[in-house]
């Protein structure tokens, strides 16, 4: 395992084509065909009244017998025409379709529970669904939580799977930060007397399950104004598109020859003028960038909160547990003088043998590098004095040798009063240059010897977090550290870890303080929590991301819940808005510059025939098919059929998101703007003419 | 094409650069009230006005309020004006008598609808004239009804930028600014001073300035010559510095009493596109990075030396048929007078032609040295293009910036999410609201042209209505072929683009043109202003988004290709089919030589 992985949670991964969603997204496709869920896309909207025009035509042409290489050409426009609009069902689809599938999932685990209800002293049997905020219910070991709630007594263990999908139990008991259990969980062991906090229907599995299925899913403010913009571009092109019919009447009288272009390939030209590729996939984007929220394990309260991830200035992280291990660990010994550094790291792993702490068992380990040998914990010799709060230090009584270890204060007074051993002044001022680099000092004495010197403690930072913090700080993302630690403790680990900056001895209005100022200043900040202190904080963030293992009220502040708990995630959260928001900019992109190829085909087959020499030959403007396309039919066909193949194609990439790498906005726009301007522009040249090959090589459009 | 043309066209470059910095930090402090190096001479005057008119300088008006009062303001103008042009018979200075029994018998009378097409015209900066100045206007008229409004409409175009400048540069305000101030600070400190200062330069060039009647001249021939004369020096300036471009006389900037010298020329060329550079430089002093004002200016010259050097190289290669009928058209050894040179002065030459045509449209001048109507094809095509591109290469005093900006906008909403943020332009977020008005902004402008240009081309009217004598509204242009589409076309998009030049080869002045041309100004004048207005409110409130690395920079090269690119693409996109129909297979047809 690399050190990326450690911080880098395994992401449950879902096929992106898996056959049962494929199969419902078809079926979706068709039921989505419904002109009132048509009505909230502009543009497909167009599209399909389009359709719906060339087919009515196309039938009536059907019955009134017209030449048949005229029909095949406007049977298959109206085919591709129908299949644009599809396809962008299609993908909306699919992109639901994941979320239905987990919302099946869940739905499953939340079986007709009954709760034993407290009433007046009495308990009664009731379903789950009846129960009310303000209830008290009592739940034993096998028996399902039946609604959400606070504990106010017990303490057991739960199975929380059903949520978060992991299956390793965790404790809950009354009072403090986790106190909070979730409906649909089950008890695995002891009892629990719980208050629920809920009405039916809003519990957190039914929230979750309206969520992932996409059911309360409203625009986002950026997808309205996108709306918008693709609104207004289609309007532009139905003008341009419209007012070519008497430009032409006025053409062909001027030109005494020519004809003026038929519905048909009016229609096709506006249908590909207008931006159909975004248009199709805009939704698909968004709920796959909700989505793929969902498979990192965080749950989205709303699109506007991933949206709002990728706009995020400055990030609060958590010391504890996001930037550092969690645990002090050993890393020197340093010897008080006239101390050989064996001797120390001795009394050290004597000292600690017997400490389960991580910080006890990492002395042992930094001892093993002085070649000191395993030591029998059982021996009879040893007499362990294991560490208290009163006396704030641990050790070891051997062979009369009493040792001890701990805080230095504690050490130095138990060797003054017992022993009347003096402390080295020398030793002193190790422990102040320890204190000053941010670490923690812990002094260790032998009775028979005086003070031996000092174990250097320090927070360690988890790998990878530095190169994590540059890229953040590439992308134009400020990190402030959190942590309850001094000043001088804090800037020690905040340059070590290469945070931009930090917050000591933080406190929750602190905090608030912090996230006011950054918002005033024009940023958008995004921090994590898990206390019901911390709650008015994450309300306040514009990216507040609860844990599940936090309080109720932390959880209802926050616009999004991480059902693994695990506070790093913030920094890939941040990187899926992004992504989300890049995907969308990508595709836009690419689609209006997918225009001017179009033009190229379907122009020249619509005017190909005025200002013609004499009937039956191009006109000038042939010339302007500089794709040497087959046919006027051929031509009009083929950019047809690309339009709407370049939706499909494009699926996988609006599910997916555009790859991103963390980089600079001016890097990260050129790479983008080579890859979707400049391919957009040029693609569709190709693409249109190998399908227009391919049409006369099936003889589905004449060759000339 | 040859070295002297393409070493003017580089030296006019030079010069607009080097006075883009000075001109434009002298003009922010001017419309922001601060301290400059005419307060002390003028103040008395601005705060006279002030008192006169009951203007409290500081309150700060919401967009609504700044657009009612430029609303207002611009409809009492308008009525002014077409009071005086259908009472000019009655008013003083109207030497040829003209609107009176005694007119001469070359006048064009002033219909109501050649007058409200005339009040509009001028009211929005697009001096389109669907008359000729020498046979239609007084002295009066000339100078009240509409050398006025070239004052005023292009402080008001002026105003407004000023008021979209602070959208963009306030933070978390409620209002943009006063327009009442802004108006009188545009007048009195910058249009006021230059025109004092440009007038007596173009009458010392020979330009007229008189009250006297028109000269009669004998020919050589013995034919009688009617030489029309006037206070020409004095309008002539603000014809060009207020990008209105509607000429005392008719021959507009080719006539030489308009234009006399090379040296007027050049000066004149640049007076156009003086204020819209300088105002880039406002706008990037104002939001506090001149880099932003410095990428809009540069966009706008890469959008600029692209037509000029379409327009010149198609104008140097001129036109075959011309070739086949054996005229001598190479004489490039004399300097600059090959190619076609059919509709423009011998005086300029090609290069001066060429820069001038595209300069003017770039602009919304629409001044003229040389019939756009007598380019070639793709020549032609250049000029369409550019009031087509929506008039923000330079663009109009005011209009040419904000129109920019508006571009700037999509810009970023359309490309700047690749860089995974909701787009933000020097540090405002671009939301619903703006792109809503930017959308609204391109829409009135596409629909105008595209809409009208339609009608114009099918509807058929009887023989001698009244509405269009000409009968058929496509039979009042005079060529046949793919030109009498351009002629249309052009008419159209010079009145909603607020340019004013005229293809020509049209007749305009009937009740259909004049009342639907007017229309288009209308609508490319105050329809795009308001949402640019609106824009600059919802902007003003919003707060200021710090830059940060993951910011998209809107200063660097890319940004201007990109800019540059949407313009192309949007505007090209939109226009494309009827170009096809138009200029496109003109130049087709010219070489395979189709004559009409």
């Amino acid at each position: 395992m690399n050190e990326l992985d450690i911080i880098t949670p395994k992401k449950k991964s879902r096929p992106l084509l898996d056959p049962p969603i494929v199969k419902r997204a078809l079926k979706d496709a068709i039921m989505k065909l419904d002109p009132r869920l048509l009505a909230k896309n502009p543009v497909m909207f167009v599209v399909a009244v389009g359709s719906l025009i060339t087919t009515v035509i196309f039938l009536r042409n059907l019955v009134s017998g017209t030449a048949s290489a005229t029909l095949l050409f406007q049977c298959q426009i109206t085919i591709w025409l129908w299949f644009t609009v599809l396809f962008a069902n299609f993908a909306e689809a699919m992109a639901e379709g994941r979320g239905k599938a987990q919302a099946d999932t869940l739905k499953r685990g939340r079986k007709d529970a009954t709760a034993r209800r407290e009433a007046n002293g009495k308990t009664e049997t009731v379903p789950a669904t009846a129960l009310r905020k303000g209830d008290i219910v009592f739940v034993q070991a096998g028996e399902v939580i039946p609604s959400d709630g606070e504990i106010i007594e017990g303490v057991a263990t739960v199975n929380e799977s059903a949520i978060t999908g992991e299956s390793a139990p965790v404790i809950r008991e009354s009072g403090g930060d986790r106190s909070a259990v979730t409906g649909g969980t089950t008890v695995l062991s002891d009892w629990l007397r719980i208050r629920i906090t809920v009405d039916p229907g809003q519990t957190f599995l039914d929230r979750m399950i309206a969520l992932v299925e996409g059911a309360e899913r409203q625009k986002t403010p950026n997808e309205i104004a996108l709306d918008i913009l693709l609104a207004g571009l289609t309007i532009v092109f139905l003008l341009a598109v419209a007012t070519l019919l008497p430009f032409s009447a006025y053409s062909a009288r001027a030109a005494e020859s020519g004809r003026i272009p038929d519905v048909f390939s009016l229609i096709s030209l506006l249908v590909c003028l207008i931006p159909t590729t975004i248009g199709g996939l805009l939704s698909a984007i968004g709920i796959a960038g909700m989505d793929r929220v969902l498979q990192h394990n965080v749950l989205a309260m709303s699109g506007k909160a991933v949206e709002a991830a990728g706009d995020v200035d400055t990030l609060l992280l958590d010391k504890t547990g996001t930037i550092t291990l969690g645990n002090r660990q050993a890393v020197e010994f340093v010897p008080a003088p006239g101390v050989t550094i064996q001797e120390l790291a001795d009394a050290a792993q004597l000292s600690s043998l017997s400490d389960e702490t991580p910080e006890g068992r990492s002395v042992v380990v930094l001892a093993k590098q002085y070649g000191l040998r395993e030591r029998d914990v059982a021996s009879p010799d040893l007499q362990f004095i294991p560490f208290t709060a009163q006396t704030r230090m641990s050790g070891v009584n051997v062979q009369g040798r009493e040792i001890r270890k701990g805080a230095t204060e504690a050490v130095y007074k138990y060797m003054r009063e017992t022993r009347n051993l003096p402390v080295p002044v020398e030793l002193e001022r190790i422990v102040t240059t320890i204190a000053q680099a941010g670490g923690t000092p812990l002094a260790v004495a032998d009775s028979t010897r005086g003070m031996l010197g000092v174990i250097h403690l320090k927070d360690v930072v988890k790998g990878g977090m530095k190169e994590r913090f540059i890229q953040l700080r590439a992308m134009g993302i400020r990190t402030v550290m959190i942590t309850g630690d001094n000043p001088l403790t804090a800037a020690a680990i905040a340059s070590e870890a290469g945070v931009d900056d930090f917050l000591a001895e933080a406190t929750p209005e602190l905090k608030m303080q912090l996230i006011q100022r950054e918002q005033t200043g024009g940023r958008l900040v995004a921090m994590t929590g898990d206390g019901t202190n911390d709650a008015p904080a994450l309300a306040a963030a514009d990216v507040g991301v609860a844990m599940n293992t936090g309080t109720q009220a932390a959880k209802e502040a926050g616009n999004m819940i991480d059902l693994d708990s695990n506070p790093t995630k913030l920094i890939e959260v941040v990187e899926i808005g992004k992504q989300l928001l890049m995907t969308r900019g990508a595709l836009t992109t690419f689609s209006i510059s997918n225009d001017v190829a179009k033009y190229f085909a379907i122009l020249p087959a619509m005017f190909g025939t005025l200002y013609a020499a004499s009937p039956g030959q191009h006109g000038p403007l042939w010339e302007l098919n500089i794709m040497r396309l087959h046919s006027p039919e051929s031509a009009i066909l083929s950019a047809v059929i690309f339009n709407a193949l370049i939706i499909v194609a494009l699926i996988p990439l609006a599910l997916r998101g555009v790859a991103y790498r963390p980089m600079s906005a001016q890097s990260l726009l050129a790479r983008n703007l080579v890859i979707y301007g400049l391919g957009g522009l040029v693609i569709p040249f190709p693409g249109i003419w190998a399908i227009d090959q391919a049409l006369v090589l099936l003889k589905l459009a004449p060759s000339s | 094409m040859t070295l002297i043309g393409w070493t003017q066209i580089f030296l006019f470059a030079l010069i607009l650069l080097v006075v883009t910095k000075p001109l434009g930090s002298y003009m922010l402090k001017v419309v922001e009230g601060e301290k400059h190096i005419l307060s002390g001479v003028l103040g008395w005057l601005e705060r006279l006005t002030y008192k006169l008119f009951g203007i409290n300088p500081e309150k700060d008006m919401t967009w609504i309020e700044y657009g009612q009062s430029m609303l207002a303001f611009s409809l009492i103008s308008m009525l002014f004006t077409y009071a005086i042009l259908r009472l000019q018979g009655f008013l003083p200075l109207n030497p040829m008598h003209f609107s009176t029994e005694q007119a001469p018998a070359y006048a064009t009378a002033l219909t109501p609808d050649l007058a409200f097409n005339t009040a509009m015209s001028f009211t929005t900066n697009t001096n389109w004239q669907a008359y000729s100045g020498e046979n239609t206007m007084s002295y009066l008229s000339q100078m009240l009804g509409l050398a006025y409004h070239n004052w005023i409409s292009a402080a008001v175009g002026l105003a407004v930028a000023a008021a979209f400048i602070r959208g963009f540069a306030r933070r978390t305000a409620g209002g943009v600014g006063n327009f009442w101030t802004d108006l009188t600070r545009s007048c009195l400190y910058i249009l006021m001073p230059m025109g004092i200062v440009y007038s007596l330069f173009l009458a010392a060039q020979g330009v007229p300035q008189t009250f006297d009647a028109y000269q009669v001249a004998s020919t050589l021939e013995g034919a009688k010559q009617i030489i029309p004369l006037g206070p020409i020096a004095s309008q002539e300036w603000i014809k060009m510095l207020g990008i209105n471009g509607g000429g005392f006389l008719n021959a507009n900037s080719a006539h030489p009493f308009e234009n006399p010298t090379p040296l007027s020329n050049f000066i004149q060329m640049i007076s156009i596109f003086l204020l819209p550079a300088g105002l880039t430089y406002s706008f990037g002093k104002a939001v506090g990075d001149t880099r932003q004002g410095w990428a809009l200016l540069a966009a706008m010259f890469v959008l600029w030396f692209a037509g000029t050097f379409l327009c010149y190289q198609f104008e140097a290669i001129g036109n075959p048929n011309m070739q086949d009928q054996g005229v001598e058209i190479t004489t490039a050894a004399l300097g600059d007078s090959g190619g076609n040179m059919e509709g423009k002065e011998v005086r300029f030459g090609l290069a001066n032609s060429a820069l001038f045509a595209v300069v003017t449209t770039d602009a919304s001048c629409g001044a003229v040295n040389c019939m756009h109507d007598s380019l070639t094809p793709i020549g032609g095509l250049v000029t369409l293009l550019n009031i087509q591109l929506g008039e923000i290469v330079f663009g109009g005093v005011g209009s040419g910036l904000y129109g920019m900006l508006v571009y700037a906008v999509l810009t970023v909403f359309i490309a700047g999410l690749m860089v995974g943020r909701t787009p933000e332009y020097v540090g405002k977020k671009i939301e619903k609201k703006e792109v809503k008005m930017a959308m609204l902004f391109v829409l009135a402008a596409a629909f105008s042209i595209l809409v009208f240009t339609g009608i114009s081309t099918v509807l058929d009217f009887p023989e001698k209505s009244f509405i269009n004598p000409q009968g058929a509204t496509w039979n009042n242009v005079n060529n046949g072929g793919p030109h009498g589409l351009s002629e249309i076309l052009y008419a159209f998009s010079s009145a909603t683009g607020n340019n004013g030049s005229a293809f020509a080869g049209i007749s305009v002045n009937t009740p259909f043109y004049n009342t639907l041309l007017g229309i288009a100004m209308f609508i490319g004048r105050f329809l795009m202003m308001v949402p640019v207005l609106a824009m600059a409110g919802a902007l003003a409130g919003k707060k200021h988004v710090p830059a940060t690395s993951g910011t998209f920079p809107t200063y660097s090269w890319l940004f201007v290709v990109l800019l540059t690119g949407v313009i192309i693409i949007v505007g090209a996109l939109t226009f494309f089919p009827v170009l096809t129909l138009g200029p496109i297979v003109e130049e087709f047809l010219m070489n395979s030589r189709r004559l009409f």
